[in-house]
């Protein structure tokens, strides 16, 4: 294994299992508030210290973790689950099909995540299941054209010809032949939207539009954190540690699924 | 050519009436009652009908959506709840903060992009490479807002060599400049890295071209090769994400107003937000989704001018 | 004094041994042919002497242009010789030009990187180059772009370039094989004139046995990194010594056993099939033009027939394919197979009697699906799949000689003749009455071509099987079908039995393809030992 994949893979673990693990047992509860214990530096009791209210920033990096995760993973489901048929559909039917998806899919990348996070609070008002659906509808193009260009390249091999003369139809010919080849493609941009995903939750909730308390995460914890980060810089700096060594992971899992999956890489060993 | 800006200039038109319906739709068909939504619960009767009278909502619904788009042709935005002032002059002034901080953010990016990434390109599997492709990946990961805090405790608070928040005014451009230095440098150094990248394996793809090996054949260098062929080559999928980072920047600028305080249409929309001021996220959210529109459009006009084929085919 | 002398160059790459010893040399004012199949080490020798090796590439040996050691010079020094010494042309000239630059300026480029002349100029000796290979003003001026030109046109310009300084040798590396038979006897006669008015040396590479016996004075064959054998090419083509040199010239030869013909029923009948595609606009406001790819074409293939479809690229062989095999519809005249009519909405049971191979061995098959899988794939068109299908794909596979065990492998595990075998097995498996044969032997090498023709020719014979032979190298057409149709600009032009037709070719087009297609005089053939 390539040591960028292995970092990857275990940046990416940790922050899985500890999401995995809050579900059960954190150090300390994330709702208890101890104003005596504020702002405590990480010392053997508090490993990464407390916060304004006392409460233990570790715990509160781990449920942060699972919010951030979960978040993302959803609105990669999101795009995947309506991205990916719809690039198959442009693919497999050049012509207005194809034409409506594209203009479909440039309309939707008009309003970047954040817009359609605002205008979702400003009818519904905030909370993380905006920020799952406003980063979920951003997912939708992107994986609509990863698909569609991957699925517009086979459609002009000879197999998918062969397979019509065969005599299948051409969504037979999609789910058998067409999703197969682009798998890689999709794992790739996959792990690609998750990261991606987690900064934007992040941003979201930075700025309000996404996870509300008492459910912590990592984006609010900094927003809370911004107003004392001279007194004690570690409330601001352990959630933005968190962030980059989550993204960090899944990009280099990213490249490194992409290496070790791509045939083309694969043949000249 | 022309047949290609006529194209183009078209699917502007109707990008941006799909976009004003859907934002039409959102904000002023689904709540219902907007008059009463803004009111809240405990209105009474006779205030909503009021507000109801004045935004202008007892007409039939394509009515409106006409009126809203007339209105925004010749500048008129309407009235802000929450402010009673027109909400076109709100906006103005937002803008010529926000406007200037991301396009500060995407020339440094660009700026610190191009070199970067022909380095990487150009020295390809030896050190200068690693370091470019090491950093670069760090710096995907780092989100904006939090850089910028990090910017805040070391420039402002600990070394106070730049101004740790607020903006001046552009009555004096230096002290406004010197207001949007920390922002648009977290802005731009992610985005940079994200663009270097992009370059670098641009151009190594172009490197492998046919072409490329014409021209070492006629006697180019490599480096030769490098600047006089690949380069303008892989400004193509360059561009593309050019294009789209303008849209990160406008909403990233928006998120890390609130970091520096910065009076721009960021702190605007939250407010509306808040106060449930539909009138003015109305306004804001077509004005930025106006703008990623331009801007794809200007990107597609790029294309053109790089690539010949673009120009005759259409 | 040779113009460039080759003495024992070995090359590795990676520490893979991949040219051994090599050795020749190219007069002033010749040309040099290298001939050998893919993967024998020609283009490397090319890339070896101009100092483009990939990294990773260790050459020894010695090479001498004009006395001067090629291969101890700095990088520099290299690329003060390329494009003004030595200059080379590519295989592929759609991609060979760059596409964001006009063409002159691409010519007069050569110029300005060795001469530091000034723009202007260095664009009025291009323009002159242009004219020289072909391409003159008004019809080509300076500011073209490569995408407004076709294949042969770029392939000019490729040539204007290498040949800007008048270099005293020019490689040429398969500069016709992506070209038309008769873009490439126009190409060729070129590159004969060139070498002739400029007296510079040419190194011809290529594939082609007959496109070397009509042009070099000297040749060499190639075969895995060595060079076997070399001498001036009458002689050597006359006297094959080596036995590779024989079994080249065999299988490039090579007839395989006649089928006779039972009963003549009709099987297959083309009756004014037409279908034309909108183009895009020329300009804003214009018409859309409209191409009649297929115009009015009518014929009758016979069961057991085995019928050639030949013509020049964009002649409409594609688009009549298409349509015969029911993937797209006609606008007008109608296709029947067996009687019953051929439309895109055709039974499954009748697309059992037509199947296909296609020309390219690689992206005919899904890389994710083993064997069995892939050859078992028409049985889709059957209302249930029979039940004993893994033994009819092993029977299939034995068919066209390979092993049964082959059915659990993945198709990389293959090479491109027994991929080319594979297609053929799974065109078998439904027992059509009619095999398309779309290019199905142009990208094999001559020896496995020859091969391939053999077992197409046993299995018609075995099976009773039709097959609809589309090519555009004539020379594979003459070995294998009874009958040619030559299509031009979307019509039939002319049809006939095959020898009679190539023999006495009535139509101007036929005249022009054959007297085109580069061959090996016939009498350098007959004093085999």
């Amino acid at each position: 294994m390539k040591p960028g994949l292995a970092i990857g893979a275990l940046l990416a673990g940790v922050a899985l299992i500890a999401a995995l693990v809050s579900l059960v047992w954190t150090p300390y509860d994330v709702t208890a508030l101890a104003i005596s214990q504020k702002l405590q530096t990480p010392s053997a009791v508090h490993w990464f210290g407390t916060d304004h209210f006392g409460r233990d920033i570790g715990a509160m990096l781990m449920v942060g973790a699972r919010t951030s995760l979960a978040v993302a993973l959803v609105a990669v489901g999101i795009g995947m689950g309506l991205g990916v048929p719809l690039g198959l559909l442009a693919a497999a039917r050049p012509g207005w099909a194809d034409e409506l998806t594209m203009r479909g899919n440039d309309l939707i990348f008009a309003f970047p995540s954040l817009v359609i996070a605002i205008l979702i609070t400003a009818v519904f008002g905030p909370s993380a299941i905006n920020a799952i659906i406003a980063i979920g509808i951003f997912n939708i193009p992107v994986f609509a054209r990863v698909t569609r260009a991957g699925a517009l390249s086979l459609w002009t091999l000879d197999y998918i010809r062969a397979a019509q003369v065969a005599g299948k139809g051409r969504a037979r010919i999609s789910v058998e032949h067409i999703v197969p080849n682009i798998a890689n493609l999709l794992i790739v941009q996959g792990t690609i939207q998750f990261s991606l995903g987690i900064l934007a939750e992040a941003g979201l909730s930075y700025v309000g539009l996404g996870a509300q308390p008492p459910l912590p995460s990592w984006g609010r914890m900094l927003a809370e954190a911004q107003t004392m980060v001279t007194l004690a810089p570690h409330v601001a700096i352990f959630p933005g540690l968190a962030i980059v060594a989550t993204v960090l992971g899944l990009n280099l899992l990213g490249d490194g699924l992409r290496d070790a999956l791509d045939p083309r890489l694969r043949r000249e060993r | 050519m022309t047949r290609y800006i006529i194209k183009r200039l078209l699917s502007l038109v109707a990008s941006l009436l799909a976009a004003s319906l859907v934002i039409f739709a959102v904000i002023e068909v689904i709540p219902g009652d907007p008059a009463a939504y803004m009111l809240g619960m405990n209105a009474a009767p006779d205030t909503v009908a009021a507000l109801r009278e004045s935004l202008g909502l007892n007409v039939s619904l394509p009515v409106r959506y006409a009126n809203w788009l007339a209105g925004m042709v010749t500048g008129d935005f309407g009235i802000s709840y929450t402010y009673k002032v027109p909400v076109a002059d709100l906006v103005q002034a937002r803008l010529l903060i926000s406007l200037p901080l991301a396009g500060l953010a995407l020339l440094l990016s660009t700026l610190i992009a191009v070199p970067v990434g022909l380095l990487a390109a150009s020295r390809r599997g030896r050190w200068p490479d690693y370091a470019v492709m090491g950093g670069t990946q760090l710096g995907i990961a780092v989100p904006n807002f939090w850089f910028a805090m990090l910017l805040v405790l070391a420039f402002a608070l600990n070394w106070r060599i730049l101004p740790a928040g607020g903006f001046p005014g552009w009555s004096d451009p230096l002290m406004a400049v010197r207001a949007l230095v920390l922002p648009s440098v977290a802005l731009a150094l992610p985005q940079a890295a994200i663009l270097a990248r992009v370059l670098r394996s641009a151009l190594i793809e172009t490197l492998g071209q046919d072409y490329i090996r014409t021209a070492r054949a006629k006697g180019l260098t490599g480096s030769q090769a490098l600047v006089r062929h690949a380069l303008r080559n892989a400004m193509i999928p360059v561009l593309t994400i050019l294009g789209m980072q303008f849209s990160f920047l406008l909403a990233g600028a928006i998120i890390i107003e609130n970091v520096f305080y910065i009076p721009g249409l960021g702190r605007l929309i939250f407010q509306a937000i808040t106060q449930r001021d539909l009138i003015v996220v109305e306004s804001v959210v077509m004005i930025l989704v106006f703008a990623v529109i331009l801007v794809t459009f200007l990107t597609d006009l790029a294309y053109a001018a790089v690539d010949p084929r673009l120009r005759t085919r259409g | 004094m040779s113009l460039l002398s080759v003495t024992d160059i070995t090359v590795s790459i990676h520490g893979t041994p991949l040219l051994d010893r090599v050795s020749f040399a190219v007069q002033p004012g010749e040309i040099f042919g290298l001939v050998g199949e893919s993967g024998s080490g020609k283009s490397l020798t090319a890339l070896a002497l101009m100092g483009l090796l990939p990294d990773g590439a260790i050459t020894t040996g010695h090479a001498e242009l004009e006395g001067l050691d090629l291969l101890n010079q700095s990088e520099k020094a290299l690329c003060a010789l390329r494009g003004n010494r030595i200059g080379m042309i590519f295989q592929e000239p759609m991609t060979a030009l760059n596409p964001l630059m006009t063409i002159g300026d691409q010519v007069a480029e050569t110029l300005m990187v060795h001469r530091a002349m000034p723009r202007a100029q260095a664009l009025a000796v291009a323009r002159e180059k242009l004219d020289r290979v072909g391409l003159p003003e008004p019809r080509f001026p300076l500011r073209l772009y490569p995408h407004e030109l076709s294949g042969g046109q770029r392939q000019r310009v490729a040539i204007a370039l290498a040949i800007a300084l008048k270099p005293a040798l020019l490689i040429a590396d398969e500069p016709t094989t992506a070209l038309d038979v008769t873009t490439q006897a126009q190409i060729l006669d070129l590159l004969r004139d060139l070498v002739e008015d400029e007296g510079m040396g040419l190194m011809l590479i290529t594939h082609d046995l007959a496109v070397v016996a009509g042009l070099a004075t000297h040749t060499a064959v190639m075969q895995t990194g060595q060079i076997v054998e070399e001498g001036l090419t009458e002689q050597l083509f006359r006297a094959r010594a080596h036995p590779y040199t024989a079994a080249l010239f065999a299988a490039s030869a090579h007839q395989p056993a006649r089928v006779a013909i039972g009963t003549p029923e009709p099987l297959l009948v083309v009756d004014h099939a037409t279908r034309a595609y909108a183009l895009a606009r020329p300009s804003a406001f214009a018409r859309r033009p409209v191409l009649h790819a297929v115009d009015g074409v009518s014929f009758t293939l016979h069961q057991g027939e085995s019928l050639g479809l030949v013509g020049s690229s964009g002649c409409g062989k594609s688009t009549l394919t298409r349509a015969i095999l029911g993937l797209d519809a006609l606008q007008g005249g109608e296709i029947r197979l067996l009687g019953k009519r051929v439309s895109p909405a055709m039974p499954n049971a009748m697309r059992a009697d037509v199947q296909v191979v296609f020309q390219d061995p690689y992206g005919s098959f899904n890389p994710r699906w083993r064997v069995d899988r892939l050859v078992a794939e028409p049985f889709h068109l059957m209302p249930v799949p029979p039940p004993d299908w893994r033994e009819r794909v092993a029977e299939a596979l034995v068919e066209v000689g390979l092993h049964p065990d082959d059915r659990r492998k993945y198709i990389h595990e293959f090479s491109g003749g027994q991929r080319q075998r594979i297609a053929i097995a799974r065109a078998l498996i439904t027992r059509p009455a009619l095999i398309v044969l779309d290019e199905a032997v142009s990208a094999l090498d001559v020896r496995i071509r020859a091969q391939v023709l053999d077992l197409l020719a046993a299995l018609r014979k075995s099976h009773g099987l039709a097959y609809l032979f589309i090519s555009h190298d004539l020379s594979v057409v003459r070995a294998i079908t009874d009958r040619v149709l030559v299509m031009e600009a979307g019509q039939i032009v002319e049809e006939g039995p095959t020898e009679a037709l190539f023999e006495a070719p009535r139509h101007e087009v036929t005249r022009r393809l054959v007297a085109a297609t580069p061959q090996i005089p016939i009498d350098w053939m007959e004093t085999a030992r």
